[in-house]
């Protein structure tokens, strides 16, 4: 019968000096060949210089009913931000 | 998270992600077409894959055998933004083994000569291209991220279908016509691909509302034509189609009716084909099983061991 394997998101580092990106996952008995079906399907024209695979039940995610109370009060705060801030026009450039 | 908030962030052309409510329509529609385009990228390997071995040169051998791992890893993108709806990508091949949901017909044509793979690279990915470029901004975040990581390895296809067209086309008299009949053989059913006329395609309003499909059928069948004649201008070749025929007036070209009952007969499954594309899916599925129970249990021994 079909044997079923665990899924495994993939994180893709385009180039040193930047950070993993998500690419997308593969299905994989472990790691270690997540890892190599992660290489096969998404640096086949040298998009990455290293990989991450996780197994995708270990990612503990924000729940979408709780974005006004995570991130809705982040939205009056305009002080926050340097725009805020009129300076005269020989130090605006602070 | 509820229909109203669904229906703001489609009216705001906003991404709908895994996580967010949606309707069962929506998902059921999104699942059953991205099964189907994931389906139609393996199966797709087929038709092509048979001419590995037979390629002309070690370069056209290198090229193809690039082209179909392409294809094969397009499906397993779709896969993976198909299963992000919650339907497990195992249930989905087992859908397509069982024929309960469809792959493209555009593969269950034949390719009975070398000039096939030109014909299918330049006409049947550049239809596909016509026809994914759009989706790269389906409003279902994974289905349009799929889509762009697809488009970005599409070009390559259809450039070097093109490329052997032009050597053909420009070589004997013999490859010439060679290549003239696979135009003849995949102008129609790449035409068709688009699927069946806009006042015979009932889903295409719904899918225009959801932010799934961005143009309808014949806007994108007209865009193949325009952009696709020119190029066999250039190659020498000829469309057959007697109604062929650039119209100042509409700055578009006017074509002919394609055969639809051809294609009713082709979307029904009729032929030897199907059952050919499924056996040699399935085999593949069947005969690889050992290696996926071998995994498997290699897989849970290491893992005991480095608990114990
Ligand atoms: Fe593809
Ligand atoms: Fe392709």
């Amino acid at each position: 019968m079909s044997t079923v394997f665990p899924q495994w998101e993939v994180f893709v580092r385009a180039r040193r000096g930047l950070d993993h990106q998500h690419a997308g996952s593969v299905h994989a008995p472990d790691g270690e060949t997540a890892l190599r079906a992660a290489r096969d399907l998404f640096t086949r024209r040298q998009e990455g210089v290293s990989l991450w695979v996780v197994p995708s039940t270990e990612i503990v995610a924000s729940d979408p009913a709780d974005v006004d109370a995570l991130f809705g009060p982040a939205a009056d705060k305009a002080y926050r931000f340097p725009t805020n801030y009129d300076l005269p026009p020989d130090v605006d450039h602070m | 998270m509820s229909q109203e908030h669904f229906d703001a962030l489609i009216e705001a052309d906003e991404r709908i992600e895994p996580d967010d409510w949606m309707p069962d329509d929506y998902r059921n529609t999104l699942v059953r077409q991205i099964a189907q385009h994931a389906h139609s990228e393996i199966i797709g390997m087929q038709p092509e894959g048979e001419w590995i071995t037979r390629a002309p040169s070690l370069r056209r051998k290198a090229i193809l055998t690039a082209k179909v791992q392409d294809e094969a890893g397009h499906g397993l993108y779709l896969y993976g933004a198909a299963e992000s709806l919650g339907t497990p990508r195992a249930e989905l091949l087992d859908r397509l083994h069982a024929k309960t949901q469809k792959y493209s017909s555009i593969f269950n044509y034949p390719t009975p000569e070398w000039a096939d793979v030109g014909a299918i690279g330049w006409l049947v990915d550049g239809a596909a291209i016509m026809n994914q470029v759009p989706l790269c901004r389906c409003s279902y975040g994974p289905y349009g991220r799929a889509m762009v990581r697809i488009c970005k390895e599409e070009s390559f296809h259809q450039r070097q279908g093109y490329q052997i067209m032009l050597s053909l086309s420009q070589g004997t008299p013999e490859q010439h016509a060679m290549a003239q009949r696979a135009l003849d053989r995949w102008w129609w059913p790449s035409i068709m691909m688009f699927g069946p006329p806009d006042a015979d395609s009932p889903n295409t309003g719904r899918s225009m509302a959801w932010g799934i499909k961005r143009f309808t059928n014949d806007e994108l069948r007209q865009n193949f034509v325009d952009a696709t004649v020119p190029q066999a201008e250039l190659l020498g070749l000829t469309p057959p189609d007697d109604a062929l025929v650039w119209n100042a007036e509409r700055g578009h070209y006017d074509f002919g009716e394609p055969d639809w009952d051809e294609f009713a007969r082709m979307v029904r499954g009729e032929g030897e084909i199907p059952d050919l594309r499924i056996g040699v899916r399935r085999a593949a599925h069947d005969d690889g099983d050992w290696v996926r129970a071998a995994a498997a249990a290699y897989a849970d021994k290491q893992a005991a061991r480095s608990a114990a």
